[in-house]
Protein backbone atom coordinates (compact mmCIF):
# COMPACT_ATOMS: atom_id res chain seq x y z
CA UNK A 1 0.00 0.00 0.00
CA UNK A 2 1.40 3.36 -0.94
CA UNK A 3 -0.96 5.35 1.27
CA UNK A 4 0.65 7.46 3.97
CA UNK A 5 1.03 5.47 7.14
CA UNK A 6 -1.09 7.17 9.72
CA UNK A 7 -1.87 5.36 12.93
CA UNK A 8 -5.17 4.42 11.32
CA UNK A 9 -3.63 2.34 8.55
CA UNK A 10 -1.52 0.43 11.01
CA UNK A 11 -4.31 -0.29 13.46
CA UNK A 12 -7.01 -1.12 10.97
CA UNK A 13 -5.53 -4.32 9.52
CA UNK A 14 -5.03 -5.70 12.99
CA UNK A 15 -8.51 -4.75 14.11
CA UNK A 16 -9.97 -6.53 11.10
CA UNK A 17 -8.01 -9.67 11.78
CA UNK A 18 -8.58 -9.66 15.52
CA UNK A 19 -11.88 -11.58 15.62
CA UNK A 20 -10.59 -14.44 13.48
CA UNK A 21 -7.22 -14.68 15.17
CA UNK A 22 -8.66 -14.22 18.65
CA UNK A 23 -11.32 -16.90 18.35
CA UNK A 24 -8.98 -19.35 16.66
CA UNK A 25 -6.35 -18.73 19.31
CA UNK A 26 -8.86 -19.45 22.09
CA UNK A 27 -10.15 -22.46 20.15
CA UNK A 28 -6.62 -23.80 20.08
CA UNK A 29 -5.08 -22.72 23.36
CA UNK A 30 -7.86 -23.38 25.86
CA UNK A 31 -8.41 -27.02 24.89
CA UNK A 32 -4.66 -27.47 24.64
CA UNK A 33 -4.05 -26.23 28.19
CA UNK A 34 -6.91 -28.31 29.56
CA UNK A 35 -5.62 -31.35 27.69
CA UNK A 36 -2.13 -30.84 29.10
CA UNK A 37 -3.60 -30.62 32.62
CA UNK A 38 -5.81 -33.69 32.15
CA UNK A 39 -2.89 -35.66 30.75
CA UNK A 40 -0.93 -35.20 33.98
CA UNK A 41 -3.60 -36.41 36.41
CA UNK A 42 -5.44 -39.62 37.15
CA UNK A 43 -8.91 -38.84 35.88
CA UNK A 44 -11.45 -41.50 35.04
CA UNK A 45 -15.10 -40.60 34.54
CA UNK A 46 -16.12 -43.88 36.14
CA UNK A 47 -14.10 -43.22 39.30
CA UNK A 48 -15.19 -39.87 40.68
CA UNK A 49 -13.04 -38.33 43.37
CA UNK A 50 -9.74 -36.57 43.73
CA UNK A 51 -7.71 -36.06 40.62
CA UNK A 52 -4.28 -37.12 41.74
CA UNK A 53 -1.04 -36.17 40.05
CA UNK A 54 0.03 -38.93 37.72
CA UNK A 55 3.28 -37.64 36.30
CA UNK A 56 3.94 -39.20 32.94
CA UNK A 57 2.03 -42.41 33.67
CA UNK A 58 -0.72 -41.58 31.18
CA UNK A 59 1.81 -41.03 28.40
CA UNK A 60 3.61 -44.26 29.17
CA UNK A 61 0.31 -46.10 29.25
CA UNK A 62 -0.84 -44.67 25.95
CA UNK A 63 2.40 -45.20 24.07
CA UNK A 64 2.89 -48.75 25.35
CA UNK A 65 -0.67 -49.65 24.39
CA UNK A 66 -0.29 -52.44 21.81
CA UNK A 67 -2.70 -50.51 19.61
CA UNK A 68 -0.51 -47.38 19.51
CA UNK A 69 1.95 -48.12 16.70
CA UNK A 70 -0.64 -49.88 14.55
CA UNK A 71 -2.80 -46.77 14.91
CA UNK A 72 0.05 -44.50 13.78
CA UNK A 73 0.73 -46.80 10.85
CA UNK A 74 -2.95 -47.09 9.90
CA UNK A 75 -3.32 -43.31 9.97
CA UNK A 76 -0.38 -42.87 7.61
CA UNK A 77 -1.53 -45.66 5.29
CA UNK A 78 -5.06 -44.26 5.20
CA UNK A 79 -3.92 -40.71 4.42
CA UNK A 80 -1.26 -41.80 1.93
CA UNK A 81 -3.50 -44.21 0.02
CA UNK A 82 -6.46 -41.88 -0.21
CA UNK A 83 -4.32 -38.95 -1.37
CA UNK A 84 -2.52 -41.17 -3.88
CA UNK A 85 -5.75 -42.60 -5.29
CA UNK A 86 -7.61 -39.30 -5.48
CA UNK A 87 -4.73 -37.32 -7.01
CA UNK A 88 -3.90 -39.88 -9.70
CA UNK A 89 -7.52 -40.73 -10.59
CA UNK A 90 -8.54 -37.09 -10.18
CA UNK A 91 -6.01 -35.93 -12.78
CA UNK A 92 -6.97 -38.71 -15.21
CA UNK A 93 -10.67 -38.01 -14.75
CA UNK A 94 -10.07 -34.29 -15.08
CA UNK A 95 -8.34 -34.86 -18.42
CA UNK A 96 -11.14 -37.15 -19.53
CA UNK A 97 -13.87 -34.56 -18.99
CA UNK A 98 -11.79 -31.46 -19.78
CA UNK A 99 -12.99 -31.05 -23.34
CA UNK A 100 -16.61 -30.88 -24.50
CA UNK A 101 -18.49 -34.11 -25.27
CA UNK A 102 -22.17 -35.05 -25.32
CA UNK A 103 -23.67 -34.92 -21.82
CA UNK A 104 -20.63 -33.31 -20.15
CA UNK A 105 -22.85 -31.32 -17.80
CA UNK A 106 -24.61 -34.43 -16.50
CA UNK A 107 -21.36 -36.36 -16.20
CA UNK A 108 -19.95 -33.56 -14.08
CA UNK A 109 -22.96 -33.61 -11.78
CA UNK A 110 -22.73 -37.40 -11.43
CA UNK A 111 -19.00 -37.24 -10.72
CA UNK A 112 -19.27 -34.57 -8.05
CA UNK A 113 -22.21 -36.13 -6.16
CA UNK A 114 -20.28 -38.31 -3.67
CA UNK A 115 -18.64 -35.18 -2.24
CA UNK A 116 -21.99 -33.98 -0.92
CA UNK A 117 -22.80 -37.24 0.87
CA UNK A 118 -22.31 -37.13 4.61
CA UNK A 119 -19.63 -39.51 5.92
CA UNK A 120 -22.18 -41.33 8.08
CA UNK A 121 -24.32 -42.22 5.07
CA UNK A 122 -21.24 -43.02 3.01
CA UNK A 123 -20.17 -45.50 5.67
CA UNK A 124 -23.56 -47.18 6.05
CA UNK A 125 -24.10 -47.38 2.31
CA UNK A 126 -20.80 -49.13 1.68
CA UNK A 127 -20.96 -51.27 4.82
CA UNK A 128 -24.35 -52.75 4.00
CA UNK A 129 -25.51 -52.36 0.44
CA UNK A 130 -22.11 -52.57 -1.25
CA UNK A 131 -19.81 -54.68 0.92
CA UNK A 132 -22.07 -57.11 2.73
CA UNK A 133 -20.65 -60.57 1.97
CA UNK A 134 -24.08 -62.12 1.38
CA UNK A 135 -26.48 -59.54 0.02
CA UNK A 136 -24.12 -56.78 -1.10
CA UNK A 137 -23.77 -55.65 -4.69
CA UNK A 138 -20.05 -56.42 -4.72
CA UNK A 139 -20.71 -59.95 -3.48
CA UNK A 140 -23.10 -60.44 -6.40
CA UNK A 141 -20.51 -59.05 -8.81
CA UNK A 142 -17.94 -61.49 -7.45
CA UNK A 143 -20.39 -64.40 -7.81
CA UNK A 144 -21.08 -63.38 -11.41
CA UNK A 145 -17.42 -63.88 -12.15
CA UNK A 146 -17.48 -67.23 -10.38
CA UNK A 147 -15.47 -65.95 -7.42
CA UNK A 148 -16.13 -66.35 -3.71
CA UNK A 149 -17.56 -63.09 -2.33
CA UNK A 150 -15.15 -61.15 -0.15
CA UNK A 151 -16.03 -60.30 3.44
CA UNK A 152 -14.66 -56.81 3.03
CA UNK A 153 -14.99 -55.39 6.54
CA UNK A 154 -13.57 -58.52 8.19
CA UNK A 155 -10.83 -59.49 5.76
CA UNK A 156 -9.82 -56.10 4.34
CA UNK A 157 -10.97 -53.57 6.98
CA UNK A 158 -8.45 -50.82 6.26
CA UNK A 159 -8.80 -51.22 2.50
CA UNK A 160 -12.59 -50.96 2.88
CA UNK A 161 -12.25 -47.70 4.77
CA UNK A 162 -9.79 -46.42 2.17
CA UNK A 163 -12.28 -47.21 -0.62
CA UNK A 164 -15.09 -45.35 1.16
CA UNK A 165 -12.98 -42.29 1.91
CA UNK A 166 -11.42 -42.20 -1.56
CA UNK A 167 -14.90 -42.42 -3.11
CA UNK A 168 -15.86 -39.36 -1.10
CA UNK A 169 -12.76 -37.28 -1.89
CA UNK A 170 -12.16 -38.20 -5.53
CA UNK A 171 -14.81 -35.71 -6.74
CA UNK A 172 -13.17 -32.92 -4.75
CA UNK A 173 -9.73 -33.57 -6.24
CA UNK A 174 -11.26 -34.02 -9.67
CA UNK A 175 -13.12 -30.69 -9.46
CA UNK A 176 -10.00 -28.76 -8.54
CA UNK A 177 -8.08 -30.36 -11.39
CA UNK A 178 -10.90 -29.66 -13.86
CA UNK A 179 -10.91 -25.99 -12.88
CA UNK A 180 -7.16 -25.84 -13.18
CA UNK A 181 -7.06 -27.62 -16.54
CA UNK A 182 -9.40 -25.00 -17.95
CA UNK A 183 -6.62 -22.45 -17.57
CA UNK A 184 -4.00 -24.61 -19.27
CA UNK A 185 -2.49 -22.61 -22.12
CA UNK A 186 -4.00 -24.22 -25.22
CA UNK A 187 -1.76 -22.35 -27.63
CA UNK A 188 1.30 -23.64 -25.85
CA UNK A 189 -0.16 -27.14 -26.09
CA UNK A 190 -0.80 -26.68 -29.76
CA UNK A 191 2.70 -25.35 -30.34
CA UNK A 192 4.14 -28.41 -28.62
CA UNK A 193 1.97 -30.63 -30.79
CA UNK A 194 3.11 -28.88 -33.94
CA UNK A 195 6.68 -29.41 -32.87
CA UNK A 196 6.04 -33.10 -33.00
CA UNK A 197 5.61 -33.98 -29.33
CA UNK A 198 3.42 -36.96 -28.54
CA UNK A 199 0.55 -37.05 -26.04
CA UNK A 200 2.71 -38.49 -23.27
CA UNK A 201 5.37 -35.84 -23.65
CA UNK A 202 2.75 -33.10 -23.60
CA UNK A 203 1.20 -34.66 -20.50
CA UNK A 204 4.44 -34.94 -18.53
CA UNK A 205 6.10 -31.70 -19.66
CA UNK A 206 3.11 -29.35 -19.89
CA UNK A 207 0.08 -30.71 -18.04
CA UNK A 208 1.78 -32.13 -14.96
CA UNK A 209 3.85 -28.99 -14.21
CA UNK A 210 0.71 -26.90 -14.68
CA UNK A 211 -1.09 -29.10 -12.15
CA UNK A 212 1.65 -28.87 -9.50
CA UNK A 213 -0.11 -26.08 -7.64
CA UNK A 214 -3.58 -27.64 -7.60
CA UNK A 215 -1.99 -30.92 -6.52
CA UNK A 216 -0.38 -29.14 -3.58
CA UNK A 217 -3.74 -27.63 -2.68
CA UNK A 218 -5.56 -30.97 -2.93
CA UNK A 219 -2.93 -32.68 -0.78
CA UNK A 220 -3.05 -29.92 1.84
CA UNK A 221 -6.85 -29.89 2.15
CA UNK A 222 -7.28 -33.65 2.08
CA UNK A 223 -4.57 -34.03 4.69
CA UNK A 224 -6.44 -31.67 6.98
CA UNK A 225 -9.63 -33.69 6.71
CA UNK A 226 -8.10 -37.17 6.55
CA UNK A 227 -6.10 -36.73 9.76
CA UNK A 228 -9.39 -36.79 11.61
CA UNK A 229 -11.31 -39.48 9.76
CA UNK A 230 -13.80 -40.78 12.30
CA UNK A 231 -17.35 -41.51 11.15
CA UNK A 232 -16.34 -44.01 8.48
CA UNK A 233 -14.45 -46.10 11.04
CA UNK A 234 -16.89 -45.60 13.92
CA UNK A 235 -19.83 -46.81 11.85
CA UNK A 236 -18.28 -49.61 9.83
CA UNK A 237 -15.51 -51.49 11.62
CA UNK A 238 -15.25 -49.76 15.02
CA UNK A 239 -11.52 -49.92 14.48
CA UNK A 240 -11.50 -53.69 14.15
CA UNK A 241 -11.13 -56.52 13.76
CA UNK A 242 -8.63 -56.13 16.56
CA UNK A 243 -6.86 -52.90 15.72
CA UNK A 244 -6.73 -53.48 11.97
CA UNK A 245 -8.55 -50.27 11.09
CA UNK A 246 -7.92 -48.15 14.18
CA UNK A 247 -6.43 -44.74 13.41
CA UNK A 248 -5.17 -42.18 15.92
CA UNK A 249 -8.51 -40.40 16.12
CA UNK A 250 -10.35 -43.60 16.81
CA UNK A 251 -7.80 -44.86 19.35
CA UNK A 252 -8.13 -41.67 21.40
CA UNK A 253 -11.89 -41.82 21.08
CA UNK A 254 -11.81 -45.39 22.37
CA UNK A 255 -9.77 -44.34 25.41
CA UNK A 256 -11.98 -41.39 26.29
CA UNK A 257 -15.54 -42.35 25.54
CA UNK A 258 -15.34 -46.13 25.71
CA UNK A 259 -12.85 -46.56 28.55
CA UNK A 260 -13.79 -43.23 30.18
CA UNK A 261 -10.13 -42.64 30.96
CA UNK A 262 -9.75 -38.90 30.48
CA UNK A 263 -6.12 -38.89 31.59
CA UNK A 264 -4.91 -41.45 29.07
CA UNK A 265 -7.13 -40.02 26.35
CA UNK A 266 -5.65 -36.57 26.95
CA UNK A 267 -2.13 -37.94 26.75
CA UNK A 268 -3.20 -39.54 23.47
CA UNK A 269 -4.67 -36.26 22.28
CA UNK A 270 -1.34 -34.55 22.89
CA UNK A 271 0.35 -37.24 20.85
CA UNK A 272 -2.17 -36.59 18.09
CA UNK A 273 -1.35 -32.89 18.21
CA UNK A 274 2.38 -33.61 18.00
CA UNK A 275 1.72 -36.12 15.24
CA UNK A 276 -0.36 -33.59 13.29
CA UNK A 277 2.37 -31.01 13.72
CA UNK A 278 5.03 -33.34 12.38
CA UNK A 279 2.86 -34.14 9.38
CA UNK A 280 1.99 -30.50 8.81
CA UNK A 281 5.61 -29.42 9.19
CA UNK A 282 6.58 -31.43 6.13
CA UNK A 283 3.37 -30.48 4.41
CA UNK A 284 3.87 -26.77 4.92
CA UNK A 285 7.41 -26.97 3.60
CA UNK A 286 6.04 -28.75 0.56
CA UNK A 287 3.04 -26.59 -0.30
CA UNK A 288 3.58 -23.44 1.75
CA UNK A 289 5.23 -21.62 -1.09
CA UNK A 290 2.15 -22.22 -3.17
CA UNK A 291 -0.11 -20.34 -0.79
CA UNK A 292 0.91 -16.82 -1.76
CA UNK B 1 -10.13 -33.05 -34.71
CA UNK B 2 -7.34 -32.59 -37.25
CA UNK B 3 -9.90 -32.47 -39.98
CA UNK B 4 -11.55 -29.40 -38.54
CA UNK B 5 -8.41 -27.37 -38.96
CA UNK B 6 -7.89 -28.70 -42.43
CA UNK B 7 -11.40 -27.77 -43.46
CA UNK B 8 -11.05 -24.29 -41.99
CA UNK B 9 -7.60 -23.15 -42.96
CA UNK B 10 -8.53 -19.50 -42.53
CA UNK B 11 -8.20 -18.68 -38.86
CA UNK B 12 -8.82 -15.04 -38.18
CA UNK B 13 -7.74 -14.77 -34.55
CA UNK B 14 -5.91 -16.90 -32.02
CA UNK B 15 -8.94 -16.97 -29.75
CA UNK B 16 -11.19 -18.21 -32.49
CA UNK B 17 -8.57 -20.78 -33.26
CA UNK B 18 -8.61 -21.99 -29.68
CA UNK B 19 -12.38 -22.18 -29.56
CA UNK B 20 -12.67 -24.18 -32.74
CA UNK B 21 -9.97 -26.66 -32.02
CA UNK B 22 -9.12 -27.50 -28.46
CA UNK B 23 -5.73 -29.13 -28.89
CA UNK B 24 -5.41 -30.68 -25.46
CA UNK B 25 -7.40 -33.75 -26.45
CA UNK B 26 -5.65 -37.02 -25.96
CA UNK B 27 -8.40 -39.30 -27.23
CA UNK B 28 -11.06 -39.21 -29.95
CA UNK B 29 -14.45 -37.82 -28.93
CA UNK B 30 -16.35 -41.11 -29.07
CA UNK B 31 -13.87 -42.83 -26.79
CA UNK B 32 -13.78 -39.95 -24.35
CA UNK B 33 -17.56 -39.77 -24.24
CA UNK B 34 -17.91 -43.46 -23.55
CA UNK B 35 -15.12 -43.46 -20.98
CA UNK B 36 -16.42 -40.44 -19.11
CA UNK B 37 -19.98 -41.79 -18.97
CA UNK B 38 -18.86 -45.21 -17.77
CA UNK B 39 -16.67 -43.79 -15.02
CA UNK B 40 -19.32 -41.27 -13.97
CA UNK B 41 -22.02 -43.94 -13.78
CA UNK B 42 -19.73 -46.27 -11.82
CA UNK B 43 -18.90 -43.56 -9.30
CA UNK B 44 -22.53 -42.59 -9.01
CA UNK B 45 -23.75 -46.18 -8.74
CA UNK B 46 -23.64 -46.47 -4.91
CA UNK B 47 -25.85 -43.39 -4.62
CA UNK B 48 -28.20 -44.63 -7.31
CA UNK B 49 -28.42 -47.95 -5.49
CA UNK B 50 -29.24 -46.17 -2.23
CA UNK B 51 -32.03 -44.36 -4.04
CA UNK B 52 -33.46 -47.63 -5.45
CA UNK B 53 -33.20 -49.48 -2.13
CA UNK B 54 -35.14 -46.74 -0.37
CA UNK B 55 -38.20 -47.67 -2.45
CA UNK B 56 -37.97 -51.44 -1.94
CA UNK B 57 -39.57 -53.66 0.66
CA UNK B 58 -37.18 -55.15 3.22
CA UNK B 59 -37.46 -58.49 1.42
CA UNK B 60 -36.54 -56.98 -1.92
CA UNK B 61 -33.68 -55.00 -0.40
CA UNK B 62 -31.75 -58.14 0.51
CA UNK B 63 -32.72 -60.29 -2.42
CA UNK B 64 -30.03 -62.32 -4.17
CA UNK B 65 -29.28 -61.41 -6.92
CA UNK B 66 -29.94 -57.71 -6.28
CA UNK B 67 -33.16 -56.37 -7.81
CA UNK B 68 -33.11 -53.59 -10.36
CA UNK B 69 -36.77 -53.76 -11.34
CA UNK B 70 -39.52 -53.80 -8.72
CA UNK B 71 -42.76 -52.11 -7.74
CA UNK B 72 -41.69 -49.08 -5.69
CA UNK B 73 -43.18 -48.51 -2.27
CA UNK B 74 -43.24 -45.43 -0.04
CA UNK B 75 -43.68 -47.49 3.10
CA UNK B 76 -40.08 -46.95 4.29
CA UNK B 77 -40.48 -43.20 4.32
CA UNK B 78 -43.64 -43.43 6.43
CA UNK B 79 -41.85 -45.78 8.78
CA UNK B 80 -38.82 -43.47 9.17
CA UNK B 81 -41.09 -40.54 9.78
CA UNK B 82 -43.04 -42.27 12.50
CA UNK B 83 -39.96 -43.69 14.17
CA UNK B 84 -37.87 -40.54 14.35
CA UNK B 85 -38.56 -36.87 14.05
CA UNK B 86 -37.09 -36.19 10.61
CA UNK B 87 -38.23 -32.58 10.46
CA UNK B 88 -36.62 -31.71 13.80
CA UNK B 89 -33.28 -33.15 12.71
CA UNK B 90 -33.48 -31.52 9.29
CA UNK B 91 -34.30 -28.21 10.91
CA UNK B 92 -31.33 -28.54 13.28
CA UNK B 93 -29.06 -29.36 10.35
CA UNK B 94 -30.34 -26.34 8.45
CA UNK B 95 -29.97 -23.96 11.40
CA UNK B 96 -26.47 -25.13 12.33
CA UNK B 97 -25.24 -25.09 8.71
CA UNK B 98 -26.68 -21.69 7.87
CA UNK B 99 -25.76 -20.22 11.24
CA UNK B 100 -22.14 -21.33 11.09
CA UNK B 101 -21.82 -20.23 7.47
CA UNK B 102 -23.09 -16.71 8.17
CA UNK B 103 -21.11 -16.34 11.37
CA UNK B 104 -18.02 -17.76 9.65
CA UNK B 105 -18.27 -15.35 6.72
CA UNK B 106 -18.74 -12.43 9.11
CA UNK B 107 -15.54 -13.30 10.98
CA UNK B 108 -13.48 -14.54 8.03
CA UNK B 109 -14.23 -11.76 5.54
CA UNK B 110 -12.61 -8.89 7.51
CA UNK B 111 -9.57 -11.06 8.28
CA UNK B 112 -9.16 -12.12 4.65
CA UNK B 113 -9.67 -8.51 3.56
CA UNK B 114 -6.95 -7.36 5.89
CA UNK B 115 -4.59 -10.10 4.74
CA UNK B 116 -5.18 -9.43 1.06
CA UNK B 117 -5.00 -5.64 1.07
CA UNK B 118 -2.66 -4.89 3.95
CA UNK B 119 -0.12 -7.58 3.28
CA UNK B 120 2.92 -7.82 5.46
CA UNK B 121 5.71 -10.34 5.78
CA UNK B 122 3.69 -12.07 8.46
CA UNK B 123 0.59 -12.64 6.32
CA UNK B 124 1.66 -16.03 5.09
CA UNK B 125 2.69 -17.18 8.55
CA UNK B 126 -0.66 -16.15 9.96
CA UNK B 127 -2.48 -18.07 7.24
CA UNK B 128 -0.38 -21.17 7.82
CA UNK B 129 -0.91 -20.92 11.56
CA UNK B 130 -4.67 -20.75 11.01
CA UNK B 131 -4.54 -23.84 8.81
CA UNK B 132 -2.41 -25.65 11.34
CA UNK B 133 -5.12 -25.24 13.99
CA UNK B 134 -7.37 -27.15 11.59
CA UNK B 135 -4.83 -29.94 11.34
CA UNK B 136 -5.07 -30.84 15.00
CA UNK B 137 -7.50 -33.72 15.21
CA UNK B 138 -10.85 -32.76 16.66
CA UNK B 139 -10.59 -35.67 19.04
CA UNK B 140 -7.72 -33.87 20.76
CA UNK B 141 -10.08 -31.08 21.70
CA UNK B 142 -13.10 -33.26 22.35
CA UNK B 143 -12.85 -33.63 26.12
CA UNK B 144 -12.06 -29.97 26.88
CA UNK B 145 -14.82 -28.77 24.54
CA UNK B 146 -17.20 -31.31 26.04
CA UNK B 147 -16.38 -30.17 29.56
CA UNK B 148 -16.71 -26.51 28.57
CA UNK B 149 -20.04 -27.08 26.85
CA UNK B 150 -21.23 -28.98 29.91
CA UNK B 151 -20.11 -26.19 32.25
CA UNK B 152 -21.82 -23.59 30.08
CA UNK B 153 -24.97 -25.70 29.97
CA UNK B 154 -24.67 -25.91 26.20
CA UNK B 155 -24.56 -29.66 25.73
CA UNK B 156 -27.17 -30.81 23.25
CA UNK B 157 -27.74 -27.26 22.03
CA UNK B 158 -27.81 -25.86 18.53
CA UNK B 159 -25.69 -22.86 19.50
CA UNK B 160 -22.83 -25.07 20.70
CA UNK B 161 -22.74 -26.76 17.31
CA UNK B 162 -22.86 -23.42 15.47
CA UNK B 163 -19.84 -22.17 17.43
CA UNK B 164 -17.88 -25.37 16.93
CA UNK B 165 -18.67 -25.60 13.20
CA UNK B 166 -17.77 -21.95 12.69
CA UNK B 167 -14.41 -22.32 14.37
CA UNK B 168 -13.52 -25.53 12.64
CA UNK B 169 -14.39 -24.10 9.21
CA UNK B 170 -12.85 -20.69 9.83
CA UNK B 171 -9.28 -21.43 8.61
CA UNK B 172 -10.54 -22.82 5.30
CA UNK B 173 -12.91 -19.88 4.88
CA UNK B 174 -10.19 -17.30 5.53
CA UNK B 175 -7.95 -19.06 3.04
CA UNK B 176 -10.61 -19.20 0.32
CA UNK B 177 -11.67 -15.59 0.79
CA UNK B 178 -8.05 -14.45 0.90
CA UNK B 179 -7.31 -16.06 -2.46
CA UNK B 180 -10.40 -14.52 -4.01
CA UNK B 181 -9.72 -11.01 -2.62
CA UNK B 182 -6.12 -11.22 -3.76
CA UNK B 183 -7.28 -11.24 -7.38
CA UNK B 184 -8.72 -7.75 -6.97
CA UNK B 185 -6.21 -5.15 -8.17
CA UNK B 186 -5.28 -2.92 -5.20
CA UNK B 187 -5.38 0.13 -7.50
CA UNK B 188 -9.16 -0.08 -7.62
CA UNK B 189 -9.33 0.12 -3.83
CA UNK B 190 -6.82 2.93 -3.88
CA UNK B 191 -9.03 4.87 -6.24
CA UNK B 192 -12.10 4.30 -4.09
CA UNK B 193 -10.16 5.44 -1.06
CA UNK B 194 -9.03 8.60 -2.84
CA UNK B 195 -12.66 9.36 -3.52
CA UNK B 196 -13.22 9.26 0.21
CA UNK B 197 -14.96 5.91 0.47
CA UNK B 198 -15.18 4.57 4.02
CA UNK B 199 -14.00 1.08 4.79
CA UNK B 200 -17.52 -0.32 4.76
CA UNK B 201 -18.39 1.43 1.49
CA UNK B 202 -15.17 0.22 -0.05
CA UNK B 203 -16.02 -3.33 0.99
CA UNK B 204 -19.68 -3.10 0.05
CA UNK B 205 -19.30 -1.36 -3.33
CA UNK B 206 -15.88 -2.49 -4.56
CA UNK B 207 -14.67 -5.68 -2.91
CA UNK B 208 -18.00 -7.47 -2.54
CA UNK B 209 -19.14 -7.10 -6.18
CA UNK B 210 -15.72 -8.16 -7.45
CA UNK B 211 -15.44 -11.18 -5.18
CA UNK B 212 -19.06 -12.31 -5.09
CA UNK B 213 -18.09 -15.59 -6.78
CA UNK B 214 -15.48 -16.34 -4.15
CA UNK B 215 -17.79 -15.37 -1.29
CA UNK B 216 -20.59 -17.58 -2.62
CA UNK B 217 -18.24 -20.47 -3.16
CA UNK B 218 -16.80 -20.14 0.35
CA UNK B 219 -20.28 -20.07 1.83
CA UNK B 220 -21.35 -23.09 -0.19
CA UNK B 221 -18.37 -25.19 0.86
CA UNK B 222 -18.92 -24.25 4.49
CA UNK B 223 -22.58 -25.15 4.19
CA UNK B 224 -21.74 -28.58 2.78
CA UNK B 225 -19.05 -29.26 5.39
CA UNK B 226 -21.31 -28.24 8.28
CA UNK B 227 -24.28 -30.21 7.00
CA UNK B 228 -22.15 -33.34 6.72
CA UNK B 229 -20.15 -32.91 9.91
CA UNK B 230 -20.41 -36.00 12.07
CA UNK B 231 -17.77 -36.01 14.80
CA UNK B 232 -18.97 -33.06 16.86
CA UNK B 233 -22.62 -33.81 16.16
CA UNK B 234 -22.25 -37.36 17.40
CA UNK B 235 -20.44 -36.28 20.55
CA UNK B 236 -21.97 -32.96 21.57
CA UNK B 237 -25.66 -33.24 20.79
CA UNK B 238 -28.36 -35.85 21.21
CA UNK B 239 -32.14 -35.82 21.14
CA UNK B 240 -32.90 -32.12 21.30
CA UNK B 241 -30.32 -30.59 18.95
CA UNK B 242 -29.50 -33.73 16.95
CA UNK B 243 -28.68 -33.11 13.30
CA UNK B 244 -29.32 -35.44 10.39
CA UNK B 245 -25.89 -37.00 10.95
CA UNK B 246 -26.97 -38.14 14.42
CA UNK B 247 -30.28 -39.39 13.00
CA UNK B 248 -28.41 -41.58 10.54
CA UNK B 249 -25.99 -42.84 13.16
CA UNK B 250 -28.97 -44.04 15.21
CA UNK B 251 -29.82 -46.36 12.32
CA UNK B 252 -26.35 -47.87 12.34
CA UNK B 253 -26.82 -50.01 15.42
CA UNK B 254 -26.88 -53.71 14.62
CA UNK B 255 -30.55 -54.46 14.83
CA UNK B 256 -30.93 -56.77 11.88
CA UNK B 257 -31.09 -56.11 8.21
CA UNK B 258 -33.37 -53.13 7.74
CA UNK B 259 -31.69 -51.84 4.63
CA UNK B 260 -34.75 -50.36 3.01
CA UNK B 261 -35.57 -48.21 6.03
CA UNK B 262 -31.92 -47.31 6.44
CA UNK B 263 -31.80 -46.26 2.79
CA UNK B 264 -34.93 -44.18 3.12
CA UNK B 265 -33.54 -42.38 6.16
CA UNK B 266 -30.19 -41.87 4.43
CA UNK B 267 -31.86 -40.57 1.31
CA UNK B 268 -33.87 -38.09 3.35
CA UNK B 269 -30.70 -36.97 5.12
CA UNK B 270 -28.56 -36.37 2.05
CA UNK B 271 -31.17 -35.32 -0.52
CA UNK B 272 -31.34 -31.63 0.50
CA UNK B 273 -27.59 -31.06 0.38
CA UNK B 274 -26.94 -33.24 -2.70
CA UNK B 275 -29.67 -31.53 -4.73
CA UNK B 276 -28.48 -28.16 -3.49
CA UNK B 277 -24.94 -29.18 -4.48
CA UNK B 278 -26.05 -30.16 -7.99
CA UNK B 279 -27.50 -26.74 -8.63
CA UNK B 280 -24.63 -24.83 -7.07
CA UNK B 281 -21.70 -26.96 -8.28
CA UNK B 282 -20.64 -24.51 -11.00
CA UNK B 283 -20.58 -21.70 -8.49
CA UNK B 284 -18.80 -23.84 -5.91
CA UNK B 285 -16.08 -24.91 -8.31
CA UNK B 286 -15.26 -21.34 -9.37
CA UNK B 287 -13.93 -20.38 -5.98
CA UNK B 288 -12.60 -23.78 -5.01
CA UNK B 289 -9.17 -23.16 -6.48
CA UNK B 290 -7.44 -21.86 -3.35
CA UNK B 291 -5.22 -19.79 -5.59
CA UNK B 292 -4.20 -22.88 -7.52
CA UNK B 293 -5.34 -21.36 -10.79
CA UNK B 294 -3.46 -18.33 -12.02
Amino acid sequence: MSSPSSSNTRLLPRALMAPAIGTLFLWMIVPLCMTIYFSLVNYNLMQPGEKTFAGLDNFTYFITDPDFWPAVWNTLVLIGSVIGITVVLGVLLGLLVNDPFPGRGIVRVLLISPFFVMPAVNALLWKHMMMNPNYGVLADLWRNFGLTPVDWLTDWPLLSVIIMVAWQWLPFACLIFITSLQSLDREQMEAARMDGSNAFQRFFYLTVPHLARPMAVVIMIEMIFLLSIFAEIFITTSGGPGNASTNMTFLIYKQSLMNFDVGVASAGALFAVIFANIVSFFLVRMVGKNLD
Amino acid sequence: MNTVAQQNPVVSSPTQFAVQKPPSQFLPVALRTAGAWIVALLLFFPLGWLFLTAFKTEQQAISVPPLFLFAPTLENFHEVNSRSDYLLHAMNSLITSLGSTILGLAIAAPAAYSMAFFRTKKTRDILLWMLSTKMMPAVGALLPIYVMAQTAGMLDSVSALIIVFTLSNLPIMVWMLYTSYKDIPPEILEAARMDGATLWKEFRHVVLPLSVGGMASTGLLCLVLSWNEAFWSLNLVAAKAGTLATLIASYSSPEGLFWAKLSAASLLAIAPIVIFGWFSQKQLVQGLTFGAVK
